[in-house]
């Protein structure tokens, strides 16, 4: 299959134009021993042939909305996306469009970016949204470089709660290997602390930490257990040392729970995946970076600024351009050249679409069903809950190791929730469980009465 | 939080736009009217449980209120202010603005791949693995590598991975004096700032008169400081290193690592593997070579692929192959980790649904003498057009190129710049080449036909722009005012800057001028 629109008639007519006899013609800067190599690869499909063989992949897969029921979350989240947003995603202006560098002819993209950077400051509380980021992890981390280029280098200390998602402390872990950044917070004896303390997040002992020396102290608002903890005294505490705050949010939260804006985080980011962007196997989502106007010159990413044109039209333009890579070249806070244009813009409808009552509506339902769950199974024996405030994840302490337990959830056509020992050895058979508006309380009933089975076994 | 449309006096004297400039489309926020519902959700069905404690809550929601039928109508009428592939000419260089094929659109949305959750048991998601894996073996294969990590999220963020792993290698080595990274002067400003968040230093390689690697300079650089060499090849003069075998042997004669930015590899498929040269890595961009659609911005997706020495370095988590099928049977894929490995560049599996589904139907499709075919006729489409306007426009660099060649937008004698031949273009409804880029050209014009234009639609491009040219000498107020047939017109850019309106809402309180 070519997608190539040239005649073997025209393209000699342009070989001529060229000056050369034959396409082969035109590589002969290319070392003559390596030229035109054997690729070792499948015969071309025809589009018939190939759609039939991505459904084959596609259906060796077991997906959550035919095939299981899921209680998985742990940062990503199985939630309803209205069919709206994707017709909207298909509009080729829109997809196959590059990045607005042209704003003449690029409004569309330019207001839809401009409209997504308000309504994810609305939501989050915020001065200034930038244009967005790959995703929650790598935001997490550009807010390190943003910290660490406020004080020019001179604080080197970044504070992680342990309770961030661990892949994200991975990230800024990578993230930061070049950098001479020390970070701390998360290290062995405070992750087997939550452990001795019953889960319990210490608040205390990560202020502790908090030194001159932090530029940044990043907590997670509800925490990777689910909990909602109000982070408006540490935030003070870590400020009165100078050091700025990110708080790591669940935008879903956001519709119910006080905003890390009014807790006083300097910096608010998170993965909007739960509004509206499918679950994909983990990708591509966004990553958004909302922030105080003071630190819009240090936010790296693209940003999109209100102006009007020589007609005196309302318009949109990137803006703050000199901040970015291809102005600053190796002197920029960082190198991000993308956004994840397509991804915000289905956030962007989602957050339209749903508004004020049908977000509320959303975190209410997975709030309500996530309690309901949790009820029923503090009921069960051998099964414990936290009282702790909590949104719609929670920990669930098992009878047995969460492996063992999934395994039987599986074969009944459950997916359960994730096994934090993963992360913390410390946590045996500890489960978190998501709950949101996807699951029916008869999904939930089924939960419950398979993992009372599993105590008896 | 105060809405601007409903406070006119303080928006107004907080800097935003006169109240005469005349509104195309109303915001999302501006539409908003109380009440108005635009998706219901069911009511619960679960007993009630009280709310959380009320120091926990939010009070207000500044989310619009507008209807399904008013979203819609806003994002068709926004879309229409868009140029895009799908409705014209896009020749935009270093961006491979091919046309993306509508099958991609449908296989990255079956069910199987748009609702599979990432972090569920392997034996779950097979399908996945699979895909995953046979994507990792078919760039290994394009490209001449030993390994392939899918991980990266863009271009950008894969030319950090493979700095990461530059500087991972040579610690493991106890090389830790080298500090230097040599980067041509033509290369994508993401080069130098991936090296600048490493805490290392650019040392800029000069071009020569044919557009090469200035082989004098690059030797008297190399010494057992440097890191490596990041090199775009082609480059972004769309040419193709006459001495590449010596620069990379000049590279590694010091001990440094050869990075190859694959920004321009559509014009090498199938005709040279840059692992077969000797490059030591290089990131792809399936967003362009591959097809995954560029979405106004994003996702892009940046694997990196590695020679042999340089595998134990990848990011975790690679797809693998667990257990070795037998009697027919599939094997059993699932997540392996690199012995050195850097560690983990994002959360999850990358852009498995937006970028892997699309670019491994794309490949399937093409299997090797369709993608040989791409760059071939990349690069005839490009050679096309730069014999036609080589007469008109002067090209710095003049000799075969490869998928792109880069022009000057200037004229002895007129004061029309390259940004005003680019704003003229629209009005013959093209998108304009990339401008002002790469630096070594003085108004530069950098011009990507990519291989899915037909000749006519070249000829008309080159038409326009001869015509432009002579529009340059007889009225260049024409090309200093344009464009004058789109929708909207050049921009106050320094207000923008300067007023900085980055959002509808303006939280109460809000002083702009603080």
């Amino acid at each position: 299959m070519t997608y190539i629109p040239i005649s073997p008639h025209e393209r000699d007519d342009m070989l001529k134009t060229i000056g050369v006899k034959s396409l082969d013609d035109l590589f002969d800067a290319i070392p003559a021993k390596y030229r035109f190599p054997k690729l070792d690869l499948p015969r071309a499909l025809t589009e018939m042939e190939a759609y039939a063989e991505l459904s084959e992949l596609a259906q060796a897969n077991e997906n959550v909305r035919g095939d299981l029921i899921s209680f998985l979350g742990a940062g990503m989240y199985n939630h309803y996306i209205p069919s709206v947003i994707d017709h909207i995603l298909r509009r080729g202006e829109f997809y196959t469009a590059y990045t607005p560098y042209q704003p003449e002819i690029s409004q569309g993209t330019l207001q839809a970016i401009f409209e997504y950077q308000s309504l994810m400051s609305a939501l989050t509380g915020m001065d200034v949204s930038n244009a967005s980021h790959y995703d929650g992890a790598t935001a997490t981390a550009e807010a390190v470089s943003l910290a660490y280029a406020q004080f020019r280098g001179k604080r080197k200390k970044v504070i992680v709660s342990p309770t961030l998602h661990p892949q994200y402390r991975a990230v800024i872990r990578t993230y930061t290997q070049g950098m001479e950044i020390t970070v701390e917070g998360d290290d062995q004896s405070l992750v087997s602390n939550l452990q001795s303390s019953n889960l319990q997040f210490s608040t205390d002992s990560l202020q502790s930490l908090i030194s001159e020396d932090t530029c940044l102290l990043i907590l997670q608002y509800p925490d990777f257990f689910g909990r909602v903890y109000d982070y408006t005294k540490l935030i003070e505490a870590s400020h009165a040392k100078g050091a700025l705050v990110c708080v790591v949010a669940n935008p879903t939260a956001l519709a119910m729970f006080k905003t890390p804006g009014e807790m006083g985080a300097d910096i608010v980011v998170g993965d909007g995946q739960p509004l509206g962007i499918p679950m994909w196997y983990g990708g591509p989502s966004v990553g958004f970076f909302t922030t105080r106007k003071n630190y819009v010159h240090k936010m790296a990413g693209r940003l999109v600024g209100e102006t009007v044109d020589n007609r005196g039209q309302r318009a949109y333009v990137l803006t703050l351009t000199a901040r970015e890579q291809h102005i600053k070249r190796e002197r920029a806070t960082s190198n991000i050249c993308t956004n994840q244009g397509l991804l915000a813009l289905a956030t962007a409808i989602y957050l339209s679409v749903l508004g004020k009552s049908g977000l509320k509506q959303v975190a209410n339902l997975c709030y309500q069903k996530a309690h309901y769950a949790a009820r029923e199974l503090s009921k069960v024996k051998g099964y414990k809950v936290s009282s702790e405030t909590f949104f719609h994840e929670f920990v669930l302490e098992c009878p047995a190791p969460v492996a063992e337990i999934n395994a039987h959830l599986l074969d009944e056509g459950i997916l359960g929730g994730y096994d934090l020992s993963q992360d913390y050895p410390a946590l045996k058979n500890q489960m978190l469980v998501a709950v949101t508006e996807m699951n029916s309380r008869e999904d939930i009933d089924v939960f419950v009465k398979i993992l009372s089975e599993v105590n008896h076994d | 939080m105060t809405n601007i449309a409903s406070t006119t006096a303080a928006s107004s004297a907080a800097g935003t736009p006169p109240l005469s400039a005349k509104v195309v489309e109303p915001t999302i926020f501006d539409l908003s009217s109380p009440g108005r519902i635009g998706v219901t959700m069911p009511a619960s069905d679960v007993p009630e449980t009280d709310s959380p404690p009320q120091h926990f809550l939010r009070l207000e929601l500044p989310l619009p209120e507008v209807a399904e039928v008013d979203v819609v109508r806003h994002y068709m009428h926004l879309s229409k202010f868009n140029y895009s592939v799908d409705s014209g000419y896009y020749p935009l260089g270093s961006c491979t603005m091919k046309y993306n094929p509508k099958i991609n659109e449908d296989t990255c949305r079956l069910p199987g791949f748009l609702f599979t959750h990432p972090l569920q048991p392997i034996e779950t998601v097979q399908g996945n693995l699979a895909l995953m894996y046979q994507l990792q073996e078919w760039l290994k294969e394009i490209a001449g590598f030993a390994g392939v990590t899918l991980q990266p999220a863009a271009g950008a963020h894969g030319e950090f991975t493979g700095v990461l792993m530059m500087r991972a290698y040579h610690k493991s080595r106890g090389d830790t004096q080298r500090t230097r990274m040599l980067i041509p002067d033509a290369a994508h400003g993401t080069n130098p700032a991936s090296v600048g968040m490493m805490g290392m230093t650019v040392v800029t390689i000069p071009s020569d008169e044919r557009g090469n690697v200035d082989l004098n300079a690059l030797e008297a650089a190399c010494d057992d400081t440097v890191v490596g060499m990041m090199l775009t090849n082609p480059n972004t003069l769309g040419l193709f290193d006459e001495h590449i075998e010596r620069v990379i042997e000049l590279v590694h004669g010091c001990g440094g690592l050869m990075y190859g930015d694959g920004a321009n590899l559509n014009a090498l498929l199938g005709i040279v593997r840059p692992g077969d040269l000797g490059f030591d890595l290089m990131h792809f961009n399936l967003h362009k070579t591959f097809s995954v659609p560029h979405g106004g911005g994003g996702p892009g997706v940046g694997p990196v692929g590695v020679a042999a020495h340089l595998v134990d370095f990848l990011p975790e988590p690679l797809v693998g192959i667990l257990e070795e099928g037998e009697d027919g049977w599939s094997p059993v894929y699932g997540f392996v980790k690199p012995a050195k490995s850097i560690g983990r560049m994002k959360a999850f599996n990358g852009h498995f649904g937006g970028g892997f589904v699309r670019s491994f139907t794309y490949i399937a499709m093409h299997g090797p003498d369709g993608l040989k075919d791409i760059a071939q006729y990349a690069v005839l489409n490009a050679n096309y057009l730069l014999a036609k306007l080589r007469d008109t426009y002067h090209v710095p660099f003049d000799r075969i190129c490869m998928h792109e060649f880069v022009a000057e937008g200037q004229f002895e004698g007129s004061d029309v710049r390259a940004l005003d031949i680019a704003k003229r273009l629209m009005d013959y409804n093209f998108h304009p080449p990339t401008n002002y880029f790469p630096l070594i050209v003085h108004e530069a014009l950098m011009i990507e036909p990519t291989e899915t234009e037909n000749k006519d639609t070249l000829d008309a491009f080159a038409d326009a722009l001869i015509k432009i040219a002579e529009e340059a000498k007889s009225q260049p107020d024409l090309l200093h005012n344009a464009p004058s047939t789109t929708l909207f017109g050049r921009m106050d850019e320094v207000k923008a800057a300067r007023e900085l309106v980055l959002c509808c809402w303006l939280p109460e309180g809000y002083d702009l001028n603080a």
